[in-house]
């Protein structure tokens, strides 16, 4: 079974996050690295390719200045190949634009199966697979917590408000995977050597039969158009405890008669 | 553009629409538009008499779903009736599992943008004007559409609303049918499993506990889902605990979870990134116990308490069984 994995390339979240003035875009011209909500969808991809009998895993981003510092980790895990789709008119793209260049790529690669995360860490509008999903005409199971293989189906524990649903899907098809289902696996040595010299093969708009109007800012029909600062919050007492700092908690509560 | 036609999406849960279903149309009646709902699966008596008390006239229902994944034939309905011309202006659509796939599934088929994770939205002349809450709720981003093709869709987060009910007869109920879609319809619920969860739902709760890191072991987690019972509240989670696989995803407060806005908010061993800090700095009170006294989440606490807490936990758990 031939998995195709969506991997979103972010800056690092540790640091603090900076708009474009002019543009209101997230800035993302520093390095950037691999999505941790993605980690589990590399692994669920490629425990599923392994336990149907081999196939090939192949990644698929768009990110700007050509990255593939976090392509070369999901390489390093195990994925075969890459696809990047890197082009200045791009920038600013909404989920739908995105979803439009991901499935012209992914056209290419003819999977029996794509994976994604439920959202990015950075954009987290939650779209991009579905959205990506009709595109491509293929049924879709997000929120997925366990997913295995069924001859040419797939089924799939999908994470709902009361507990969970048991889907069963047909084959091509997208799934999002939930953060925390599946233990990624850390890239070994070997691992991080292979992914050096495995193909990342890249694309521009022009590849794909897209039109710039379609992408990037133009493409978005979204703007935002002001930033202000929210309402900020006082921080109120703090004490260290020192054996007794339960009963605060308790005076607290009662305070607001909730106890 | 202005909005004549109002559709919220419409969930239900036991026979009753859902909070963030009433939280929406109590918004779209301050509109100035026709308001109807539209959904999927049960409607009975006790829900379309719901609908109607908090305004809206019609509930379309989409009629075959079946046992469906709702997203395909539901916005597919909605989409028909768009291109028919019976459709609507506006679209407010819940963050839920469901309202994210209709959302996008619709955004794909009309070819239109859609804006998520709303936590505010305003008009504006003819505008109507989303907040998206960043940098960990620091700041906030006005978002609009650029495009005058309708309708326009919103997902919005729970609780950016109130639910207030207007006393509106029951709503008629109008039958919408999605018709063949093929391969798009090949995701099919063959069972449904209920997790056994007493309390509140977490969004709905008024006290919320909530667990991470710094509580060291998934065992741990114990300690917060018993508080919670014993406070009558809800047990929540910190993302660095869902990625480490201690609590399922459906327990995540924060950006790529859930929004909470509780009278209290107890945050144990959490240490306040950004990612968490906007899915709660909206509880009317925060308490927070931390080892690290430079943790973030002291700056947003009302009360902060610098501690261990599994040493703070048990007793504070003693205290609460002796006085129940």
């Amino acid at each position: 079974m031939n998995v195709v994995i969506c991997v979103k390339q972010i800056p690092d979240p540790a640091a603090p996050g900076e708009l474009d003035p002019s543009t209101n875009n997230l800035k993302r011209d520093s390095k950037l690295i691999m999505d941790d909500s993605d980690s589990y969808g590399v692994e669920m991809g490629l425990q599923l390719a392994e336990s149907s009998g081999g196939g090939e895993v192949t990644l698929v981003s768009m990110a700007p200045n050509n990255e593939t510092s976090g392509l070369r980790t999901a390489l390093a895990m195990g994925a075969a190949k890459a696809m990047l789709i890197s082009d200045p008119a791009l920038a600013g793209s909404d989920a739908l634009s995105t979803s439009k260049v991901l499935a012209a790529t992914i056209k290419k690669a003819q999977p029996d199966l794509i994976i994604a995360a439920t959202e990015s860490s950075d954009g987290y509008t939650g779209t991009t697979p579905v959205q990506l999903a009709e595109l491509l005409g293929l049924p879709s199971v997000t929120f997925a917590k366990k997913i295995s293989v069924e001859g040419n189906s797939i089924k799939v524990e999908r994470q709902t408000e009361a507990g969970y649903d048991e889907v069963t899907c047909s084959l091509p098809a997208v799934v999002t995977v939930t953060a925390g289902v599946v233990e990624p696996r850390y890239p070994n040595f070997k691992g991080i050597m292979a992914a050096k010299s495995k193909p990342v093969e890249e694309f521009k708009v022009a590849d794909l039969g897209l039109s710039a109007d379609e992408v990037g800012n133009t493409g978005a029909r979204q703007v935002v158009f002001e930033v202000v600062a929210a309402e900020a919050r006082q921080a109120g007492e703090k004490i260290i405890d020192e054996g007794e700092a339960h009963k605060d908690v308790i005076s607290f509560l009662e305070k607001l008669k909730l106890i | 553009m202005s909005i004549s036609k109002i559709w919220v999406l419409a969930e239900s849960a036991d026979s009753k629409p859902t909070s963030i279903t009433l939280e929406l149309l109590t918004f779209a009646r301050g509109l100035n538009a026709t308001v109807e709902a539209v959904g999927f699966g049960d409607s009975s008596e006790s829900i379309v008499s719901e609908l109607g008390n908090y305004g809206a006239s019609t509930f379309n229902v989409v009629t075959d779903v079946n046992d469906s994944l709702p997203g395909v034939p539901v916005a597919s309905a909605i989409a028909n009736a768009v291109n028919s011309g019976n459709g609507p202006d506006l679209l407010l659509i819940g963050a839920t599992y469901d309202g994210r796939d209709i959302a996008a599934r619709l955004s794909a088929k009309l070819n239109l943008p859609v804006l998520t994770n709303v936590t505010g939205l305003e008009s504006s002349g003819d505008d109507l004007i989303a907040h998206h809450s960043i940098f960990g709720g620091t700041q906030i981003a006005k978002a609009k559409f650029t495009t005058d093709s309708t309708p326009q869709i919103f997902v919005i987060r729970a609780k950016t609303f109130g639910a207030e009910p207007a006393g509106g007869g029951a709503a008629s109920v109008n039958q919408l049918t999605a018709g063949d879609l093929g391969a798009t319809n090949g995701a099919k619920i063959i069972a449904r499993h209920v997790e056994e969860r007493t309390g509140p739902k977490l969004d709905e709760a008024d006290i919320v506990v909530s667990g991470g890191r710094g509580l060291s072991d998934k065992a741990n987690y114990s300690m917060i889902e018993e508080l919670a019972k014993l406070l009558k509240g809800a047990p929540g989670a910190s993302r660095a605990i869902v990625d480490a696989g201690w609590v399922p995803y459906a327990y995540q407060v924060g950006q790529t979870g859930k929004t909470v806005k509780p009278t209290v908010y107890l945050a144990c061993g959490i240490s306040g990134a950004t990612q968490h800090l906007v899915g709660m700095k909206n509880a009317k009170n925060i308490i927070a116990i931390n080892k690290d006294p430079e943790a973030p989440i002291f700056s947003v606490a009302d009360l902060g308490i610098v501690g261990d807490t599994q040493k703070i936990l048990p007793k504070l758990i003693e205290e609460l069984k002796a006085r129940a």
